[in-house]
């Protein structure tokens, strides 16, 4: 092999350009295609319920109101709003890129450490990726239909943040700590955020319906869970064929 | 065996490339998810809702 002296500039060492483009290409296609099926899965299922929801947000509807109202109003129908619903797949197709990143990346440090990453295994990875973003922050903020009373929002993020984190590292402790010591840190790190409590809102003043609420966050729970195991395994597939395909390269 | 010499000389550098993908990756989901500018906040609206995000 040659190696290029006259360069004036380090060149990046090609292991690490390899290793980073494995990344960065796993991730991209496993993120885009789950994201790609989140947003028609949120589309069909959580978007029908958000709209019912920000009709009582707006007081076009009103609970507990001088007259009962209908549970079944007129909504209007999937893609009936081209531009908003376009701008939901792209954000929740970045959003799962943005997952697929950090999944991949965690990846690639177990691989190294000697453990099997493929689309099977990357199932299990997925439901740890769902209860470190969605389940472990949601069991306490619960996903916040449109119209409900909430504390402020950059306390919530810090929160939501914060909760993550250590729902990421008790999951990845669960998976790869193997002693009991891992375990009850990971249980303890699974535990405190929600025993120290959320940032809650001092007074109720949600105008939407307990049961729009209920059924908005069970969908988006569902919804995230099946999104959360399609990344999980579209990225193991696609990191083990970026293997071979470095391998033949290479 | 290529794939063990690949496995100890890619340590190192793998460990850079996923705290940078990592980076990356936070960074997007702070765009998507957290970021409360307007315009940002109403095209990503929906989906903050729906992916259980903190919205407003």
């Amino acid at each position: 092999m040659t190696r290029h002296t006259t360069s004036a500039t380090q060149p990046a060492s090609p292991a690490t350009e390899i290793m980073f483009s494995r990344i960065l290409t796993s991730a991209l296609f496993a993120g885009a295609a789950a994201g790609l099926i989140a947003a028609l899965l949120q589309l069909a299922f959580v978007q029908p319920v958000l709209l019912h929801a920000e009709l009582y947000e707006s007081g076009e509807l009103v609970h507990f109101g001088a007259e009962a109202v209908s549970a079944h109003p007129e909504l209007p129908g999937m893609f009936s709003e081209l531009t908003r619903d376009a701008l939901s797949v792209i954000f929740t197709m970045l959003t799962y890129t943005g997952y697929a990143l950090v999944l991949v990346a965690l990846m690639s440090v177990a691989e190294g450490q000697g453990h099997k990453v493929d689309g099977r295994t990357g199932v299990l990875w997925g439901i740890a990726g769902f209860v470190a973003f969605h389940l472990a922050p949601g069991f306490t903020l619960a996903p916040e239909v449109p119209g409900v009373a909430a504390a402020d929002v950059y306390a919530r993020q810090v929160w939501w943040f914060a909760t993550v984190a250590a729902a990421a590292v008790a999951m990845w402790l669960i998976a790869f700590g193997g002693n009991i010591i891992s375990y009850v840190i990971a249980a303890a790190l699974l535990l405190a955020p929600h025993m120290i409590g959320a940032p809650e809102p001092d007074v109720f003043t949600g105008p939407v319906p307990t049961e729009i609420g209920a059924l908005f966050a069970a969908r988006a729970f569902g919804i995230g869970l099946v999104a959360w195991v399609l990344v999980g395994a579209f990225a193991g597939y696609f990191w083990q064929k970026e293997a071979s395909h470095a391998e033949a390269t290479a | 065996m290529t794939t063990q010499t690949q496995t100890i000389s890619g340590a190192r550098t793998g460990v850079l490339s996923a705290l940078f993908a990592i980076a990356l990756g936070l960074g997007i989901i702070t765009l998507t998810g957290h970021v409360q500018a307007a315009a940002l906040h109403d095209a990503a609206h929906d989906v903050r809702h729906a992916t259980g995000f903190p919205c407003h």
